[in-house]
């Protein structure tokens, strides 16, 4: 129920309480109540609960995390293989 | 796909796990109190490529895991009666109440019904006027808005043959019950970032400031979970206790304004029963002023519930992070997604159904 991922507005109709859009999820459009995201424009990403928006997605706060985590230096750390390889597997097993 | 993907980096994330190893120097205890973050984990296998030194038990943030037994024997009641449509998100369904659970009421007739929105259960009610269209509305802040929507429509347009079955849960008062128990390990929190989304995250600095307890906001992908994690034991390590937001694209510290107004007018504040946890104070919400003729408990009396859990799960101290599934003695043996004993074995944020879905039984680990 709580798992919101984010998703495209590629259209909007209604205002105040009625208004709603169309969100696009990677191929998947889904009808969603925009009403506690009134100011969202069509293109701008939001992330959606059981058929509701909640917020919409900060592209330059997603940029600044990214560009943020680029700079983190690539230490060479040897990572334990077991346990690479048994998440590996783990994932594995989640994508059957 | 765009806010995804670039979030899933393995070299990136590699070099966060880099930087948590060189920067951990002692052991920590650290929650997501959040079941999707627990599914992400989990799923990536970010707990085991993590150091030794750091543990992550996981928390309560599982709405159907968390639903009184008592609400959900109710339900149960209230879905089999004649003339009623029993409208319900998807997960509820195998929920175990005492001795049956919503799919078998449907089996055996009741009128279940599975939507994706509240407002689909409203649409039911307005095709259906001769019918009583209940909805089954729990879960955290993250899905009272589109619940206070549904009974604020309801209520504009005089439907009379709508009501809801409302437990909604929260989370701030359960961080605060967690570090109140004699028991508790946990020395950090990451928060649940859409729950942040709605509520903003101004509630935690005096749980922060109180208990001298890091709490990280933190999205859902492996590297918003890492840079979660990361920002957590920094500041064990450091000895501060702050609150702090690893989830800056979809999370503002006042949060969104219309939801929480919205939410204000429908519900009210209540003490609440966390189903394998108890009682903790404040930590519910329930339908407020106006809102009393849309309350299902009140339209449909129902007496001489006598709950029983079953005596061999342990979803409590699952929930409370004292024990993790695989501890189990019935996990993957009495237990399974298929049979489930407990709700945690059952919902899509279930920490029991998590380890059961990615594979990690003891056993398997114990074989070299
Ligand atoms: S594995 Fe099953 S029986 Fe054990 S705690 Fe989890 S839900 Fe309960």
């Amino acid at each position: 129920m709580c798992l919101g991922i984010p998703g495209k507005v590629i259209e909007i109709t209604g205002e105040g309480v009625t208004m709603t859009g169309k969100v696009d999820f990677d191929g998947i459009v889904k009808e969603v109540s925009l009403a506690y995201v009134p100011e969202i424009s069509i293109g701008d990403y939001t992330i959606v609960h059981v058929g509701f928006a909640i917020t919409q997605l900060d592209e330059k706060a997603a940029l600044e995390t990214l560009a943020h985590l680029q700079e983190i230096e690539a230490v060479a750390i040897e990572l334990d293989p077991g346990a690479a390889l048994a998440a590996e597997e783990a994932i594995a097993k989640g994508d059957e | 796909m765009k806010y995804l993907e670039e979030f899933r980096d393995p070299d990136l994330a590699r070099r966060l796990l880099d930087d948590i190893a060189r920067i951990t120097t002692k052991h920590h205890v650290l929650m997501e109190v959040c079941g999707g973050q627990t599914h992400s984990i989990i799923r990536n296998g970010i707990d085991r490529l993590l150091p030794d030194e750091i543990e992550m038990v996981h928390g309560p943030g599982c709405p159907v895991c968390v639903t009184p037994l008592e609400t959900i024997d109710k339900a149960l009641e209230i879905a089999s009666r004649d003339g009623v449509v029993f409208c319900s998100f998807g997960d509820m369904l195998r929920v175990p109440g005492s001795g049956r659970d919503l799919f078998s009421v449907k089996s055996t007739g009741g009128d279940v019904r599975i939507v994706y929105s509240p407002l689909d259960a409203v649409q039911i009610a307005r095709d259906n006027p001769d019918r009583e269209v209940v909805f089954f509305g729990i879960g955290f802040e993250t899905t009272a808005p589109a619940n206070a929507m549904a009974l604020y429509q309801a209520r504009q347009e005089g439907l009379t043959n709508f009501s809801m079955l409302v437990s909604h849960v929260l989370v701030p008062p359960a961080i605060r019950a967690i570090l109140d128990s004699p028991t508790n390990r946990v020395e950090a929190f990451l928060a649940a970032g859409h729950v942040c989304s709605v509520m903003g995250y101004e509630e935690y600095y005096p749980i922060a400031e109180q208990y001298g307890t890091p709490i990280v906001v933190t999205g859902f992908e492996p590297l918003d979970l890492l840079q979660g994690i990361k920002m957590a034991v920094l500041q064990l390590e450091e000895g501060r206790a702050e609150v702090e937001n690893a989830y800056q694209r979809a999370v503002t510290r006042g949060g969104n304004v219309p939801a929480q107004q919205m939410l204000a007018d429908v519900f009210t504040t209540v003490d609440r029963n966390w189903r394998g946890i108890g009682a903790i104070p404040r930590s519910g919400w329930a339908l407020g002023a106006g809102y009393e003729a849309f309350d299902a408990a009140e339209r449909f009396t129902v007496t001489d519930i006598d709950t029983v859990e079953s005596p061999l799960c342990h979803a409590g101290e699952v929930l409370r992070g004292t024990l993790k599934p695989d501890e189990c003695p019935a996990f993957g043996k009495e237990c399974t997604p298929r049979t489930p004993l407990g709700a945690t074995m059952v919902s899509a944020e279930g920490a029991c159904a998590a380890y059961y879905l990615y594979g990690r039984f003891k056993e398997l680990e114990a074989t070299p």
